[in-house]
């Protein structure tokens, strides 16, 4: 149930692009289309398994070389073309298994790849273009920080399926000498550690975990009420500062991560007293 | 230099790796600037090492240091790569986009001032799992707002390197410096021969590693801009030579057209010779002082 | 993780603090700072549990060479006594520059 098959990308990509072809001339796994949602355009953009990669190690659904540099020049484009007049949403669909793991990527660098696509989002939000990360399935550490991190709001499903963490279950297990089965007890009190999207959800980083009823089948129905929450989420991103604040103020981070509200209002305070500082 | 001199110049080196993040952190100010924030005796901790039994330290691996360097304001985040590997917790990731974002405050009304991370990481700490790799995501964020205003320059020195997600930190980065004993890289030779087995990359083999992640093949191939000796005065100077150069007009990770056709000109039916790619990939010509002028050439270069 | 706390005697003031050592790979952090009072009082937290005794011993014999009125907090992974010993003295040797 929880297993990575990559289907759910392209299934909703599919659903909330009204079935649009994605834009040709990229590695087939990447899909990009420009729909309608609501009264605006938006970018949709996601990373899909292509066993027919040229990369061997980035055949499976996770993000190489090749799907961060497309994914990049595929924001960009936004970016440089919305420059003077309302800037477009931008939605990445996420599922990924991870990055990809292999030594032509180490070669080539894929820490830029990463850097570079993560560099397009970013720049984007604060562009002023919202973007929103819709998380349908996995969401693994380089992957995610590659594709969805950098979204002005993270949305997910509530779902067996999702699972957003820095680290597989099996490799954490190995890593840090424990069982799986230990792994999950120790996530049951320790909210960080979860591989449950419930328990990520108390960090106070989502936006919103929603309800559907068959996260791999979207019905009409449902992909109606995902674009709605999409819409939501959009029109409160531009309400809202181009920086990731929200996800410090949301009433679960202010429990979860009051540790880091902490340690930043420590900081400033000390920061400020500087002699001859004109102060905040 | 006549032979004396490089023999007195090679007694005078003081290993720039074997110094603590504190001492690094220290030695790349102004004499008499620097001051550390959030320093031990503020004593915030990680609260979720304890829950673990592990041991927890008061600074949980992060120095903030701020003064000035050549005069100007600065802000350094040295991270201690003996404290659980460097990794990033909930506490540290803190202080190090706080320190970032106070940073682009300061520089938002004028008072520019520089970053330099001092990157000795493997990347989220796995004890804090989503909270480490959230707190990656936001110093990306912070990176990404702070440099069109002042440089973000990431130091990778040894012996820990720079890995997992800090390493798109350090892409995202103004300026990279490493010395010839670092490596950078998104994956360490461990996880990919755990993840793509043995003949994919055999971790004992250092010749391999270093010839993949080795500073002097990162700058050789134009993704590092200085290349220093292990010795801390080589250190100071190139980032202070970097921090006097400014804010590039386009960022090396900004450079997507450049890098998606070098990506596109290589064959991955087999694996990349690092050589080859350096002569693809190189630099050509660069400053005697180690600095080069970067990786893309004339021909290659990128319209911001 | 256990913690272990011991109190000894002190017969002057001081003024300087110090702190010294990471937390990891056979070494330990000291943090030293002055207290009021004539005595002193040490907190160890290690995640090597069972060694109590011999914090003990190391700690007899520091303070029987030190007098000064200090709280010192020791978060330890497993360093050797002689660490200990040498982190010890070298946070008296930074308190006191």
């Amino acid at each position: 149930m929880s297993e990575y098959t990559g289907a759910r990308g392209t299934a909703w990509f599919r659903a909330l692009t009204g079935n649009l072809p994605p834009m040709t001339g990229d590695p087939r796994s990447v899909l990009t289309a420009d729909a309608s949602i609501g009264d605006t355009r938006a970018r949709f953009l996601c990373v899909v398994p292509d066993p027919q990669a040229r990369f061997p190690c980035a055949r499976h659904g996770e993000v190489g070389l090749e799907e961060a540099y497309t994914l990049a020049t595929r924001v960009r484009e936004v970016i440089d073309s919305d420059q003077n007049i309302v800037k477009r949403p931008i939605i990445a669909i996420v599922d990924v298994k991870s990055q990809a793991y292999g030594r032509r990527e180490e070669t080539a660098a894929i820490f830029l790849a990463a850097a570079a696509a993560a560099d397009a989002y970013g720049s984007a939000r604060l562009a002023g273009h919202p973007v929103i990360a819709l998380v349908v399935g996995h969401a693994f550490s380089g992957g995610f920080l590659t594709h969805g991190y950098q979204a002005n709001r993270i949305l997910a499903f509530d779902d067996d399926g999702v699972m957003i963490h820095a680290m597989h279950k099996e490799a954490a297990a190995r890593i840090t000498r424990r069982s799986v089965e230990n792994l999950d007890k120790l996530g049951k009190t320790i909210p960080p550690l979860s591989y449950d999207v419930r328990d990520f959800a108390k960090l106070g980083l989502l936006h919103k975990l929603l309800h559907v009823e068959n996260p791999d089948h979207p019905s009409e129905t449902e992909t109606r009420k995902v674009r709605d929450e999409l819409l939501a989420a959009i029109e409160d991103a531009r309400r809202s500062p181009w920086d990731l604040r929200n996800r410090l103020e949301s009433k679960e981070a202010r429990d979860t991560r009051r540790a880091t509200i902490r340690t930043r209002a420590l900081l400033e305070t000390q920061w400020r007293e500087e002699p001859g500082q004109t102060g905040s | 230099m006549s032979a004396a001199r490089d023999d007195l110049a090679f007694i005078n080196r003081q290993s720039f790796i074997e110094l603590q993040a504190r001492e690094r952190a220290k030695a790349l100010f102004d004499a008499e600037t620097a001051r550390e924030l959030v320093g031990p005796f503020d004593r915030v901790e990680s609260p979720w090492l304890p829950l673990q039994g592990v041991t927890p330290q008061s600074d949980d691996g992060c120095v903030v240091m701020k003064g000035k360097i050549s005069g100007r304001p600065a802000v350094v985040v040295a991270l201690e790569g003996a404290f659980q590997g460097g990794s990033l917790g909930e506490v540290s990731g803190a202080k190090l986009t706080a320190a970032l974002d106070l940073a682009r405050a300061d520089s938002e009304r004028g008072i520019l001032t520089a970053a330099v991370l001092l990157l000795e990481t493997g990347g989220v700490r796995l004890q804090e799992a989503n909270l480490g790799l959230a707190a990656i995501a936001e110093i990306m964020a912070a990176i990404l707002a702070l440099r069109p205003y002042a440089p973000v320059i990431s130091v990778v020195a040894g012996t820990v390197g720079c890995f997992g997600g800090m390493s798109l930190a350090a892409g995202l980065s103004s300026y990279i410096v490493m010395t010839r004993e670092a490596r950078l890289g998104l994956n360490g030779p461990e996880v990919i021969e755990q993840e793509s087995g043995i003949d994919e990359f055999d971790s004992s083999d250092r010749a391999l590693i270093w010839a993949i992640h080795g500073g002097e093949q990162r700058y050789a191939t134009g993704l590092a801009d200085a290349l220093v000796e292990d010795d801390t005065q080589q250190v100071g100077a190139a980032i202070r030579g970097l921090i006097a150069k400014g804010v590039p007009t386009v960022h090396r990770s900004s450079q997507v057209a450049v890098y998606r056709k070098r990506i596109e000109a290589l064959d991955p039916t087999r694996q990349f010779d690092p050589k080859e790619l350096r002569a693809q990939w190189g630099a050509g010509d660069s400053a005697p002082d180690g600095i080069s002028a970067g990786g893309v050439s004339a021909g290659e270069e990128e319209r911001s | 993780m256990e913690r272990i706390e011991f109190d000894y005697p002190a017969k002057r003031q001081v003024s300087g603090r110090a702190h010294v050592g990471v937390v990891g790979s056979g070494d330990l952090e000291v943090l030293l700072e002055p207290t009021e009072g004539n005595s002193s009082h040490v907190l160890i937290r290690t995640s090597v549990d069972g060694f109590r005794e011999t914090w003990q011993a190391v700690l007899d014999r520091f303070f029987s060479k030190y007098d000064g009125a200090v709280r010192i907090e020791i978060n330890d992974a497993g360093a050797t006594p002689g660490s200990v010993q040498l982190r010890l003295q070298q946070a008296v040797e930074v308190s006191e520059l």
